[in-house]
């Protein structure tokens, strides 16, 4: 049979959340992009929970966005309901969250996908990565044995796509299967194919691979759900979009409602009575689940002294009564799946739709990949997305992004963009999972970020909508418009610092007013906004210098005056921590040549290639003692060269 | 380049020994500005940052009222022409071991912190002072620095404190969690509802007066099981707990007739004319069947071999047997002082017969602990030992408490810091900030890091997600 080879620049296995956002990446940075799916009609597919953002995964989705990605234009396009969480909270923990219509989500996104220049949409399966050997350019050195290079991909049916980079976004493809108590299908989620060639390739080319599991809650029809035996759960009544190009005015639009509902005593005693057909408790299940979206066969156990669960009862879309039956995952079988829904107030006389289920699949130990999601063995074959053993759309599409992004770069001979920990959620997300060990599916955590304060979603354009121009994905004009709102800020803070109000009896009567403490002597408009009981909106009475500016510009005014001193700190953290990260760790060091290492330190550099003294000392095992030896080793060796 | 500032760090650059004299070493660049705020001139003036390069000046050390807490000399060198190419001061005090650690402490106030063992040579070979040859040897010294440091740090630490450390920080990372679980699921954990931030503020009220009391235990050096190391050794009722009992000056060892009542060892720190002993009482030692009394006497042994100072208590109204042999044999080599007790009783034992049985002569003094007899001469002959140098301090030991009580005082003003920002009525999400703060400082004092502590809490007490 003659062998069809075609030549593009770069592949992309998989068009989900980090698929889709790879192949723009690329196709937009110019490269010729083609992306692979097992099915066309899959693309950017929600195969669980019908939402985009929420606590620490709404803060990707605005990074995304201030890069230059699409899925928050997306989420803007199709919303259903939209919310910000921990409203009541500090600035760092407010979170989007949104409502997707499911089906118009995919479509847009493929919508979006198919007007691309440069970006074919190609409906095969992925069977084999292809190689060759790896050398230095401009050296004559052997071959490196442990290093090769990518040059293509084959797929199923034979054709060879010869090209110089390869994005695996597989999701949770890769041998899947999917269990529904006894019943196991050999099936992707939904059941759509699977990918059952591409983990042999992986292994034969040395790398390690694993097995994951999640899972789903079944899907009500909702003419059969009691809606009055529940809460109803509204939307905001003012929206915020996801993506900063999005005009606030036009995600003002009507809303759908939401459902809370509660298990009780009786649904948890036939979770119990039924443990022993749960493929989990009886050892079916070889993949290791989230601890953070439990099965309700996990919450019953592990917390067997909770009376009750939350069940959230969300629509899936405009056009469809589907609803999906949050809280409630499980992979318990079919009848008593049934019987345990309809324990649930309101869903007395609930009708499946389709079936709760949990899903198995192959992923890597992403501690392979470098922070620019490289492998570290195979030059030009990036990764992203579930595949990375991470969990979720956001992360998924976050990691596609930039695997996406730092393949366009290799393939044009530029630096790796690397996000840190003080940049970025994006940021925290890659380095905890290419430097710590993670045994279960990750999830973003506002806890995770240590500099939090610092990487707020509202001020997400602000941190890297920069980089997102530099990269070449943000047009000239979105990138001026934030270096104006910059500006704009620093202008006004400014001018608040040095507006000195006095004891005029007009201010005195503001003050008492609004239950404020009168003024002794003058002080300057922050120092009152500082105040807990006063705002920057309540100032304008007595702020008559004031000029009109756009709300997000005031809120970023009010933000930085209000938690002044907590910035600073965090800001002064953050100096500390870049030191560290600086300090760059060349390839080819030897630790076995750096005397005075302890031996777990050792073995633990020298499988995990470091690439900076800071994400050395983030490795367990690596002490303090030890990055002080690695420092002074370092320095000897740039010396020596 | 990015500007190379680096945070000024103290320690204790001699060996603590018994002369007295020592020399305190800050480098960094606010070195002159700390030793500035704490030194004054023969006059009384603040003139630290007038002086030149290389020069040397006689003045004194003054605490956070003015008072004069040590005469003198500081010798101030700036970069790049020390030994680490940084600014630095050296203060020369002579006020004893004590003094030494409560300058260093005012350092630390002032604004250093406290150097990571072997630091100094890291900064100097960093900064280009030592031959790029020598990089091995400082890695080398880094490196058994800080083994020693970590093994001393946490072994010393006496373990009533570290229990309560550890108690208070599963305590606070519970909150921590609590809060991080609503924060994170907002629509399962409502704070508010549960008026929460009463609770918490009372828990964090708790939690500062731990570890004031850990801080103000760290005052009086109570925290660290340090000193010198003194083994107090002898046959079953020789008066071992009577000796521990007259020198802390209260019963706090069993006082019986009966032999072999001390089966355990008891430690004490005691303070003899500004010198500070960590004194081991150990059970008497004979041969014995009796397995409790038999795992005392082999505690007894190994401390012994660790130990910088034996105290030998021989009953002289009974002769010697095999048991003393067997201690006189232990001791060997050792530092001793040997104590002929129950002098207020007819004595059989002589010091020739003791003189016949030890090959290095140990001083030996006549005593009666009943009539306080021979105490003097005792604590003579201990001080005259350590100013002659033959018994010496970890110093490291005093660094370490100097390190602790720094990193208690932030956990502490980390704490301070949550207090205020629940009582301005800051969001939830503020407080976890600085709780964390004190939760990982404290993790610095009993060697525990704090990896995934957070995550694993949340986990494991909250039911998470939909």
């Amino acid at each position: 049979m003659p062998e069809m080879i075609e030549k593009v620049d770069i592949c992309v296995v998989g068009a989900g959340h980090a698929g889709c956002e790879a192949a723009l990446a690329c196709a937009r940075l110019g490269l010729e992009t083609v992306m692979f799916t097992v099915s066309v009609d899959s693309i950017a597919l929600m195969p669980c929970n019908p939402n985009v953002g929420g606590t620490s995964k709404g803060h990707l989705v605005r990074e995304i966005d201030a890069l230059g990605g699409e899925m928050g234009k997306n989420i803007d396009k199709t919303f259903i309901q939209s919310k910000m969480l921990n409203k009541s909270k500090g600035p760092a923990v407010h979170s989007l969250r949104a409502q997707a219509d499911k089906a118009e989500y995919s479509r847009q996104m493929r919508k979006v996908l198919e007007n691309q220049d440069h970006l074919t949409i190609r409906q095969a399966e992925v069977c084999e990565l292809l190689t060759e050997k790896y050398k230095k350019e401009d050296s004559g050195d052997d071959a490196d044995p442990g290093i090769s290079r990518i040059k293509g991909v084959k797929t199923y049916t034979g054709t060879i796509y010869e090209c110089k980079a390869v994005v695996l976004c597989t999701g949770t493809y890769l041998k899947a299967r999917c269990l529904c108590g006894e019943t196991i299908t050999y099936t992707g989620p939904n059941g759509l194919q699977p990918a059952n060639h591409l983990s042999d390739s992986m292994r034969n080319l040395g790398i390690a691979l694993r097995r994951f599991k999640t899972g789903t809650p079944a899907r009500m029809d909702g003419r059969t759900l009691d809606y009055s035996k529940m809460e109803e759960q509204f939307g905001d009544e003012k929206v915020v979009p996801f993506s900063f190009s999005t005009d606030p005015e036009d995600v003002q639009i009507d809303q759908v409602s939401c459902w809370l509902t509660y298990t009780n005593e009786k649904t948890h005693e036939i979770i119990r009575a039924n443990l022993d057909r749960s493929p989990i408790y009886a050892g079916i299940i070889e993949g290791t689940g989230p601890r953070y979206c439990p099965s309700i066969e996990d919450k019953v156990v592990k917390f067997a002294d909770k009376e009750r669960h939350q069940v959230f009862i969300e629509p899936e879309g405009l056009y469809t009564h589907e609803m999906y039956v949050g809280g409630m995952s499980s992979s318990l079988p079919e009848d008593v799946q049934l019987a345990m829904y309809r324990t649930v107030p309101g869903l007395e006389n609930c009708k499946i739709v389709r079936n709760a289920y949990a899903i198995e699949y192959d992923c890597i130990d992403s501690r392979q990949l470098y922070p620019s999601l490289e492998f570290k063995n195979i030059k030009g074959l990036f990764s992203g997305g579930q595949l990375n053993g991470s969990s979720g759309y956001e992360e998924a599409a976050a990691q596609g992004l930039m695997a996406g992004i730092n393949a366009a770069r290799s393939v044009t001979g530029k630096e790796p963009v690397i996000l840190d920990r003080s940049q970025a959620y994006i940021g925290v997300l890659i380095d905890d999972l290419v430097t710590k060990e993670n045994r279960e599916p990750y999830r973003m955590m506002t806890s995770r970020a240590e500099y939090r304060l610092l990487l707020r979603q509202d001020n997400a354009d602000l941190r890297l909508r920069q980089t997102g121009y530099e990269i070449g994905l943000v047009s000239k004009e979105m990138y001026e418009a934030t270096l104006h709102k910059k500006e704009q800020i620093k202008k006004e803070v400014e001018r608040l610092k040095n507006t000195v109000v006095g004891a005029a009896k007009e201010n005195q009567d503001f003050l008492t007013a609004h239950g404020s403490a009168a003024l002794k002597t003058g002080v300057n408009l922050a120092e009152l906004i500082c105040r807990p009981e006063l705002s920057y909106e309540m100032l304008e009475e007595i702020d008559r210098m004031r000029e009109p500016l756009p709300a997000d510009v005031i809120e970023q005014v009010e933000i930085e005056i209000k938690y002044e001193g907590y910035i600073a700190r965090q800001l002064r953290q953050v100096e500390q921590y870049r030191k560290m990260e600086r300090k760059r760790i060349p390839d080819d060091i030897d630790y076995n040549d750096v005397g005075s290492l302890r031996l777990e330190a050792r073995q633990k550099l020298i499988a995990y290639k470091p690439v900076s003294i800071g994400q050395a000392s983030r490795i367990s095992g690596v002490s303090p003692a030890d990055i002080s030896v690695l420092l002074v080793y370092l320095e000897k060796y740039k010396n020596n060269k | 380049m990015f500007s190379a500032r680096t945070d000024t760090i103290a320690a204790v650059a001699t060996a603590m020994s018994g002369s007295g004299i020592g020399i305190i070493r800050i480098s960094g660049d606010e070195a002159i500005g700390i030793a500035g705020k704490i030194y004054r001139n023969a006059k009384g003036n603040k003139t630290l940052s007038q002086y030149d390069s290389h020069t040397i000046h006689y003045g004194f050390i003054v605490d956070e009222n003015e008072n004069v807490m040590d005469e003198v000399i500081v010798s101030v060198m700036k970069a790049p022409r020390s030994y680490t190419a940084e600014d630095t001061v050296e203060i020369n005090c002579h006020g004893g071991v004590l003094m030494m650690q409560k300058i260093l402490e005012r350092v630390v106030q002032a604004g250093a912190r406290v150097a990571e063992p072997g630091e100094f040579t890291k900064r100097a070979f960093l900064n280009g002072r030592i031959d790029l040859s020598e990089a091995e040897a400082v890695m080398d010294v880094i490196h058994a620095r800080n083994e020693f440091a970590l093994k001393s740090s946490v072994s010393q630490l006496k373990g009533s404190v570290s229990n309560l450390i550890k108690e208070v920080r599963e305590e606070m990372i519970h909150e921590i969690a609590f809060i991080e679980a609503a924060l994170d699921d907002p629509e399962h954990f409502d704070l508010e509802a549960e008026g929460y931030n009463d609770t918490l503020l009372k828990r964090v009220e708790k939690f500062m007066r731990q570890i004031k009391s850990l801080l103000d235990s760290a005052e009086d050096g109570r925290i660290m099981a340090e000193g010198i190391h003194t083994v107090i050794v002898g046959k079953p009722n020789a008066g071992k707990s009577s000796l521990l009992n007259m020198l802390v000056g209260e019963e706090r060892a069993i006082v019986t007739d009966i032999a072999g009542t001390t089966r355990d060892i008891l430690e004490e720190t005691v303070s003899i004319n500004g010198i500070v002993f960590r004194i081991l009482d150990t059970a008497g030692i004979r041969s014995t069947e009796d397995v409790v009394e038999k795992i005392g006497v082999n505690k007894a042994e190994n401390a012994v071999k660790d130990a910088d100072l034996v105290l030998y208590v021989v009953d002289s109204s009974v002769p010697l047997d095999e048991n003393d042999r067997h201690i006189l044999k232990m001791i060997d080599g050792k530092k001793t002082i040997i104590l002929l007790n129950k002098s207020d009783l007819t004595s059989v034992v002589t010091e020739e017969d003791i003189r016949q049985n030890k090959s290095a002569a140990g001083t030996i003094i006549k005593t009666s602990m009943k009539d306080r007899v021979g105490i003097e001469l005792f604590i003579e002959t201990v001080k005259d030992m350590f100013f002659h140098g033959d018994i010496t301090y970890n110093d490291e030991v005093y660094i370490t408490n100097v390190r602790h009580k720094e990193v208690l005082q932030n956990a502490y003003d980390s704490l301070l810091q949550v207090h205020k920002s629940i009582e301005e009525n800051m969001p939830e999400d503020f407080y976890t900030i600085d709780m964390m703060g004190a939760y990982e400082k404290l993790g610095l004092i009993i060697g525990e890091s704090v990896e995934d502590d957070l995550i694993n809490e949340i986990f494991s007490k909250f039911c998470m997600g939909k």
